[in-house]
Parts: C-alpha cells; structure tokens; sequence
C-alpha cells in the first residue's frame, strides 16, 4: 500500500472497519440474541477477574504469611467472630478467603481448558485435513483410531492417560508437572470431535473447483491444504472449540474433583469444589457452594455462546 | 392452441405481492403480478435466476418459507380465492386440485416408501376408491408417464430410478388425483436435453389430454417456445411482459425481453457477437426508483427513472414499459 | 497446421468399487468406470473446439486430464508436442502447465471465498514467484471490471461478475490454450451473453486457443470452429461447426439436435429421444449407443464402430456415409 501514516487516514479507516464489523449480519445476529449477550458478558467478567485475580483478590490464598487460622470458617457477609475480619463468601477451615480461592481457582481452570482445547485442536485439526486430503489408507488409520477413542467416555481416556503420565514423572515433580500433565490429558482426550468435523469439511471443500484451481496453478498439498482449505473449515472448529472449552473445564473439575487434577497447593475449581463437598454436610456450606456456582456459570455461559455460535456461523438458518 | 375465451380461468393472480421483512427492509420478491390460466393452456414464466419466479409459483400453492409471506392481491382457484385459506384446508387442495412438479425429484418423493405407496396413498387421500383399484390407478399412472414394465417397477424405491424417471413419477405423482392446476417448477433444469425432450412432450401431452392447466416455470426460452401457449416474462419481481409466445418471442414489446431474445445465441447468428444487456439484473434490496430496468435499458427516459412503470394492465396488457417497443417500426429485429 | 493440443487414445477409467471390508463381505468383485475411451483429437492453434455431450458423457474429465487435474489411464495429450504426463524435464512441465488455464462451471465455488480477488487473480503468478505488481488492476479492467475492485472479496459479484474474475485469472499467466468447462451454464441468458463476447474478443486480442466443454448446442454453435460429440466417453462424430450442424452423421448427433429446444420452433411436437444414457460402469456391447439408435442393425450390437473419415467429417457409426 503507497499511503503516508497520517493518523488521521488511519483512525478513519479504522472507525470504517469498527463500522462495517458492527452492520455485519455476525454482529446483528449477536445484538439480536440476548442470551448470547449476556453469556458473553459472563464469560468476559469471569475470564478478566481470572486473568486480573492478583490485583482483585483481597487475600492471597497460597501466601501461608497471610493466613490466619482464627480466620476459619467464617461465614460469608459476616465479620469473624474472633478477628472482625469480612469475608465476602466466608472462608475455609484455612483460613482461606473463598472469594480469592476461587479468582484463583478460575485461572488455573481457565488456563486448563485453553490449553486442553488448543492442544485438542491442532491436534484434531491437522488430522483431520491430512485424513481428508491424502485419503486412502492413512484417513482409515487415523479415523478408525477416532473412532475407537469416540467409544471410551473422554474423562475415562483422560484419566487413563493422566495415569500413565503420573506413572512415568519422577515424585519430586508431580505436583509442579499436574498442570501439565492435565492439559495433555484433556486435550488427548477430546481432539476425535475437530478431526471428525474438519475430515467432513475438507472432504465438501477439496472437490470445489477453486481447490482444483489451486491444483491446476501447481501449488502442493500442503500449500493447499493450508492457504486454501484451512481458512474454509474454520468455522465449524470454532463452535467446537467454544462447546469444547466448557467440557474442558467441566473435565477438569471433575479430575481434580476426583483427585486425579490440581494439586490443593494449585487448586483449580474443581479442587476447591472437592475441599468443600467435605464441610457440606457440616454447616459450611459456603465453601463448597461459590466455587460450584462459579464453575456452573462459566460452563453453562459459554456453552450457551458455542450454541448461538453454531447458529450463527450456519448458513442454512440465516 | 383452442382458446375458449370465455370459460373462468383455472388460475387467477391477482396484484400478488410477497413480501420478506428483514433487516435491510421489506423485499418484494413478487410485486404486483398478475396473469390468468385456462384450462389447457400452459403459460410460460421466464426470468433471470432471483426475479421472483419460484417465489410467485411457491405463493399459488401456498408453499412460502417464512418470513416470506403474502401482502396483498387474490389468488384465485377455479374462481375461489385460495390465499387466505388455513394451513390444513390449503395441504387438501395442494393435493386435490392442484399437482407440483419441482427442479429435484427426489425432494418430491419419498426415499423409504416404494413408488407404488406413494402413488397408491395420494390416490387413496384424493379419490373415492378402494386399496386395490388405488394400486390399478398408480400402474396405469406410471404406465401413462412412460414407465416401461409399469407393473413389475412400481414396488421400487425412488434411488433405484433414473433422474429422468423419477421426474416421471414426480409428474405421475403430481397427476394422480387429477388436479386442475399444475406448478412445474424447472422441471427439466436438472436433466439431460434428450430426457428433457421426452418429458416437455409428457407434459404437454398430458395437459392436452386431461384439460390442465399448467405454469411451467424455467430460464430455458427454447423450452417455453416449444410446450408454452403464452409467456409471462419476469424482472426484479414484476411481470414485465406477458403474451402468446410467438408473439414475446418474435416481436417483443418491453426492451428486457427483446434483450433477452437477441441475447439468446442462435443459429443464424453465426460467430458474430451477440447483442448484450449491461449489467445484471439488480438485488431486491437495491431496486432502483422507476421502472427497476431503467439502468439497463437503452430506451431509458427521465419518466422511466423518476416514475415507477405502468402496471401490465394500463398498457394494453402486453408490456409493462413507458416507451414499448412498436412492432410495426421493425426496431426490435435482433 | 499446427496443432497446438493433440489427443491421442485418450482413456480414463475410475475405480468405483467399494471400500474393500464392504467388497469382502458382500463378496462383488471391484468395478471400474470408463469414464473417456479411446479419444482422439487435435485442436489447432487459434481456433475453439468444442466437445458436447450429455451428462457423464466425460467432457469434463477429458478437460481434466488437458490440464494436467487428472492423470490419463491410456493414451497421451500433448501440447505443443510434449506429453506432460511423460516428460521427464520439471522446467519444461512448469511452462506448459502455465500456459494452459481452465474456467470453470461454477463462479460461486471457484473463487476461493476467503481470499481477496486480487490474490486469487494473480495467484497463478505470485506461487511461482512472478512479478504481480499492478497485474490483477490490469487484468480486471481487460475484463470489464474495474481496478477498485481488486480488494474486495468474492461475495461482493454476481455470478457473471464472478466468471470474469475467473477469467482474469486464467490470464494472469499468460497463457495460450484455455480449457473452458460449460462457463456460462450457470449463468442467466443476459449474463451469459456478456461473458461469451469477452471469451471471443479476448481470443481476438490474445490469440488464444479454447478448448470449450458445452452441452448447451446452441452456444456451442455460436463458440465453435471445430466439434467433437462424445457419447458415454467415447467420441461418436467431429465435424467443423457448419458441417456438423448441416449434415449431421451420428443418429446420436442427429437424435442431440432433434431434442434440443428450438427458440423458432413454436409448439413444435418433438418425437422425443427413445431411453436413457445406459450405466457407465457397464455399457452396452457394440457402439453404445445402438439400444437407443433408430437404425441399428444386428452388427451395432456386436461390433463397436471404427472412427471413420468421410469428407471433413470423422464418424464413428457402422452406418454413416
Ligand atoms: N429468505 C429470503 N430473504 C431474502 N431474500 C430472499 C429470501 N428468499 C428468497 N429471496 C429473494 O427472493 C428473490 C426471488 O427468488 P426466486 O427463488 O423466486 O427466484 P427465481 O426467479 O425462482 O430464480 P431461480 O431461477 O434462481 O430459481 C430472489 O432475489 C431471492 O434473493
Ligand atoms: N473422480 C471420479 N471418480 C469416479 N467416477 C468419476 C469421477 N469423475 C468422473 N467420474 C465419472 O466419469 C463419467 C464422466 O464424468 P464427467 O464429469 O467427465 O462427465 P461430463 O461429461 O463432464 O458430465 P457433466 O455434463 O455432468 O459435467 C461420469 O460417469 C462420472 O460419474
Ligand atoms: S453404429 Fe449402429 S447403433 Fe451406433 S449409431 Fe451407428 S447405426 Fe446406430
Ligand atoms: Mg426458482
Ligand atoms: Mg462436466
């Protein structure tokens, strides 16, 4: 492009672009669909409290300096009977701040199903053209490999490969390598959903003629299957990764739940959820109550949005 | 053909608008149509793709999508307004007196009932008849359309035929229940020329013989000269033109159509260039002021863009144009 | 005579079997479709043969095999006398696949709807590393669109608007044959119009050679200098146009042109064709043709014609003179 940077040019242009995004029918769709809207807005709130959880947090819950065993079990909305000290959604028998634990629980969470999802999906992604573009003997391996895994639940596939993983980490680092450990097994599990998706989309898409084009023109395979198909099957990967990153973050509650996932130095929701569910019966309800409620709206809200998604990115239902 | 002028028309449209509301504002896929059809006569729809064709045969045997919808003018069957009818009276006269015919014959049958069931129940839904004389009717039905060995074929399903052949059983389907009115939506679009051959001689045989009338929906002029008694020629949602066929054809009055025509590459053309019309044809949402062809046309006026064109009826029926060609002036020989 | 593409014994045969667990269980031995047959042709430099014919009668795939898309089972297709799928030099495949382009049947699915048009355009260029500097404003203004619309993407043109940025892209690499798959099909009569007098004033300016796949006979007789009518993958008559038009040899030739609708020829009552094109996978004995063919004989059943020269005309029916 030969135009000089006048900032004014540029903010113009930008101001079109914002515009032209607004009046685009994805945008209206959106601006349409209430529950849409406030999913979203939920999942931003939950997402910059996780990422911002540092500078919110009233206490940090891992500093053991701050930590006051007086503190514990205090309710939430009252002061503490023996410090005066205020809790928002009370403590654990720790101590803990609960409102903190779970901005931080959130993050590892957060953090969890992203990394789980991305991994599943280049995964699933790059199996998925390669099985549809070569075809023949290699799409049979790699889809009935799928389809063997599609038979296991995915938390069992996870849990399996969670085992092995532990098996073979020196103790000394299983703690810090949980995380880890985790991710790859979310993400092993769930990659069989973007391989089957984009296999279907790139079988529609290579016998389109600008494919042949590209073909014609010379270009290789991989050339093809990344500038030109690629682009063309996206949209369906990311209703899937949407839906997906919930059921990320449900699996990993759940294997921490069952005390297979984070570490309680690294809670993540799930970890949280399990310490609670122990003073349940007790009283302190609290404990286990916010971080279930946390989980339940940032699962619900973006599943939500991976559905009005799915609509929208349809062409039929336009 | 016979024109018996004065028995009531099968069809009569009157006005017909359709209307889509969506966000851009209301779109009028068919805007003030209006044309008649006798008994016997097939009448010719031609227009580009999106000018509304589809569209105003979807509205006659009350098959709109939402959110499209009728917002005004008469549909009239056999004198009898049909348009405001409910849903399930509407689904009876679909199938009683009135036979669709579409572009893909597998949308029109069944793929888990054999050819046999679904003649034999909408002979059975239609007519007074028992069980067995159902099944003699839909053998003599497939045999009518051209089935070879009619009887031995009629429990097959609709994926062991042929495309030609299932567009038979679409029409033996659409005849069955002997309907006064048949809605052929591009019956032939989907076919090979011979195929196609055979069953415009089907059609046309059958509405000779049985007295139907017919709307024979297609972009293929060649096609409406051969099987069409009269023409309606379609643009941007209006009927542009409409009457006998030779006439349309020949001596064509409103400028898009004699375009169209001498757009039309035909044999004494020879490799010379053919005559074009700029442009395309405009979106819905885009219409122009006046008359919507006045940007392409060459006889185009101040009047043509400021003021929208005549209806069909204030100008003599045949062209709905402020300065129609004058056949007598020779101005349209291609 | 220079003929700049020459046919030779043109075959192609498809393997339609089923996957091989549902072969084994079903016990049905592998089937194959042949889809050309034994085609010959030339088509000379700066003229346009057509090849007609009914649905799956292989026009598209001889097109194919023209621009190196598909592979031939049999036979050979040179242009400008090396056969590409046998020459040993990459340099010289390079050339000659640069200058042989192909238009295709649908504008919608043959832009890639991702890209802007001025990549798409210029893409035949910039992957071999060209200079695209200006080429894709250029071409679309040769093509009677206007440079603006360089950046704007596929969705943004009607389908007539679409086809000539088909075009521009077919250009881009200068080339000297375009094969054109029914590129008008899709298009409305007025459109189609438009893009047919830019394919024949743009052969005018460029001297360019078509080879142009129709089943529309009309618009073959408009295009054409040369014709070849395929049946089920088989060429059955090529005449030049006027020939083919005025005498035509082949009972399908003439079975093609009694069934085509005629725009002069009002209520005209066809005696319409008799049957269907057989299954590919297993075709009649004899000429393929002889169980629809109003005059065959016992011997059309038993033994398949042989191209045959009579005048300008060859012909492959037992009974053509
Ligand atoms: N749901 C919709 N929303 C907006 N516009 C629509 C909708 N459905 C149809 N249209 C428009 O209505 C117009 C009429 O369409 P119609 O199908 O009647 O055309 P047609 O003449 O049958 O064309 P074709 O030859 O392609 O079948 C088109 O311009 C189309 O874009
Ligand atoms: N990739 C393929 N695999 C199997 N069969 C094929 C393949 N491509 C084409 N065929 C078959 O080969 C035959 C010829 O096909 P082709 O596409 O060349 O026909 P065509 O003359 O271009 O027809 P149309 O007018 O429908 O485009 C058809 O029977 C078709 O089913
Ligand atoms: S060879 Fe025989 S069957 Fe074939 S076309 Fe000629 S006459 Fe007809
Ligand atoms: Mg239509
Ligand atoms: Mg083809």
């Amino acid at each position: 492009m030969s135009d000089t940077p006048l900032s004014p040019v540029r903010e113009a242009r930008a101001m079109r672009r914002l515009k032209r995004a607004w009046d685009s029918d994805f945008a209206y769709s959106f601006r349409r669909a209430p529950v849409a809207v406030i999913s979203f807005l939920v999942v931003l709130t939950l997402v910059l409290a996780a990422v911002f959880a540092p500078l919110i947090a009233p206490h940090d819950p891992f500093d053991p300096a701050t930590l006051n065993l007086m503190n514990g079990f205090t309710p939430p909305g009252e002061a503490n009977a023996f410090t005066g000290e205020f809790f928002l959604m009370g403590t654990d028998d720790q101590g803990r701040d609960v409102f903190s634990t779970i901005l931080f629980g959130m993050r590892i969470s957060l953090f969890v199903g992203f990394a789980a999802v991305l991994l599943a999906m280049v995964i699933g992604v790059t199996l998925g053209l390669v099985a549809a573009y070569i075809g023949g003997w290699t799409e049979t391996i790699i889809m009935r490999i799928a389809d063997v895994q599609l038979t296991f639940p995915a938390i069992l596939v996870a849990m399996l490969i969670f085992g092995i993983a532990k098996g073979i980490t020196p103790p000394e680092y299983r703690d810090q390598m949980a995380i880890w450990v985790l991710i790859l097994a979310i993400g092993l599990s769930d990659w069989v959903q973007f391989a089957r998706v984009v296999r279907g989309a790139t079988l529609v898409e290579k016998n389109k003629e600008y494919v042949q084009a590209a073909r014609m023109i010379g270009r290789s395979g991989p050339g093809i299957m990344l500038r030109h198909i690629l682009p063309n099957v996206l949209n369906p990967v990311l209703v899937i990764a949407t839906i997906s990153l919930a059921l990320a973050i449900i699996a990993e509650a759940t294997l921490s739940f069952l005390g297979v996932g984070a570490p309680p130095t690294k809670p993540s929701l799930g970890t949280l959820i399990r310490i609670g569910q122990e003073f349940m019966f007790s009283g302190e309800w609290w404990i286990l109550f916010f971080p279930a409620v946390t989980l339940l709206a940032l699962a619900l809200s973006i599943n939500l949005l991976g559905d009005w998604l799915r609509d929208a990115l349809n062409p039929r239902l336009r | 053909m016979t024109q018996t002028t004065d028995a009531p028309p099968v069809l009569s449209v009157r006005d017909l608008v359709v209307e889509i509301p969506t966000r851009a504002g209301i779109l009028r896929p068919t805007d003030g149509v209006s044309y008649d059809i006798r008994r016997g006569e097939i009448l010719g729809v031609v227009g580009e793709s999106g000018a509304g064709k589809s569209m105003t045969g979807n509205a006659v045997i009350g098959l709109l999508d939402p959110p499209a919808r009728i917002a005004g003018g008469e549909i009239l069957l056999n004198g009898q307004r049909i348009d405001r009818l409910p849903r399930d009276k509407m689904r009876h006269i679909r199938g009683d007196k009135i036979g669709m015919i579409f572009q893909d014959p597998l949308t029109s049958l069944n793929p888990l009932l054999t050819i046999g069931d679904q003649l034999t129940e909408t002979i059975l839904e239609h007519l007074d008849v028992s069980q067995s004389k159902a099944r003699e009717r839909a053998i003599a039905a497939l045999e009518e359309v051209g089935i070879p060995a009619a009887r031995s074929r009629i429990d097959s399903y609709p994926h062991e035929f042929s495309g030609g052949m299932r567009q038979r059983v679409v029409i033996a389907l659409a005849l069955c229940a002997e309907p006064d009115l048949v809605i052929a939506d591009e019956p032939t679009t989907a076919l090979d020329v011979s195929v196609q051959a055979q069953i415009i001689a089907l059609l046309k045989r059958l509405c000779r013989e049985k007295g139907v009338a017919v709307m024979l929906v297609t972009h293929d002029m060649g096609v409406i000269a051969e099987a069409a008694d009269r023409v309606a020629v379609m643009y941007a949602g209006r009927l542009v033109e409409l009457g006998p066929v030779q006439e349309v054809v020949e001596t064509a009055r409103h400028p898009y159509t004699a375009g169209l025509m001498a757009s039309t590459p035909r044999a004494s053309l020879g490799h010379r260039r053919l005559r074009q019309i700029p442009g395309a044809m405009p979106r819905l949402n885009a219409l122009p002021t006046g008359c919507p062809f006045h940007p392409r046309c060459d006889r185009a006026e101040e009047k043509c863009r400021q003021e929208p064109a005549p209806s069909l009826g204030a100008c003599g029926g045949r062209a709905a144009c402020w300065f129609p060609l004058d056949p007598g002036k020779e101005e349209n020989a291609a | 005579m220079s003929s700049l593409i020459s046919v030779r014994g043109l075959t192609r045969i498809f393997d339609v079997s089923k996957p091989w667990l549902n072969r084994v269980l079903e016990r049905r031995p592998k089937a194959y479709l042949t889809a050309v047959s034994d085609v010959d042709f030339d088509v000379e430099e700066k003229t346009v043969y057509a090849l007609v014919g009914e649905s799956g009668s292989g026009k598209s795939t001889i097109g194919k095999i023209v621009v190196g898309l598909l592979s031939p089972s049999g036979g050979s297709v040179e242009i400008e006398g090396i056969d590409l799928s046998h020459e040993p030099d990459a340099a010289k495949v390079d050339r000659i696949r640069s200058d042989v382009q192909m238009i295709f049947q649908d504008p919608y699915a043959s832009l890639n709807p991702r890209w802007r048009v001025r990549d798409i355009i210029v893409e035949p260029v910039s992957h071999r590393g060209g200079d695209t500097e200006g080429l894709a404003e250029k071409l679309l203004e040769q093509v009677g669109l206007s440079a603006h619309d360089a950046s704007k993407f596929p969705h943004e043109f009607s389908g007539g608007q679409r086809q000539r940025i088909c075009i521009a892209r077919a250009l881009a690499s200068n080339p000297r044959v375009i094969v054109c798959d029914e590129p008008t099909s899709a298009l409305d009569v007025s459109v189609q119009a438009q893009v047919l007098n830019l394919m024949s004033d743009l052969r005018e300016e460029l001297g360019l050679t078509y080879l142009f796949i129709s089943h529309d006979l009309t618009v073959v007789q408009h295009m054409a200098d040369r014709i070849g009518v395929l049946y089920l993958g088989r060429l059955v008559e090529e005449a030049p146009r006027d020939r083919l038009f005025t005498e035509p040899k082949h009972p399908y030739t003439e079975m093609l042109f009694d069934a085509a609708p005629r725009m002069d020829a009002f209520g005209r009552e066809v005696n319409p064709p008799q049957g269907e094109i057989p299954d590919a996978i297993n075709p009649p004995s004899g000429c393929a043709f002889h169980p629809r063919c109003p005059i065959a004989t016992e011997r059309c059943a038993r033994e398949r014609p042989e191209m045959r020269t009579i005048g300008d005309t060859r012909v492959a029916c037992h009974l053509a003179e």
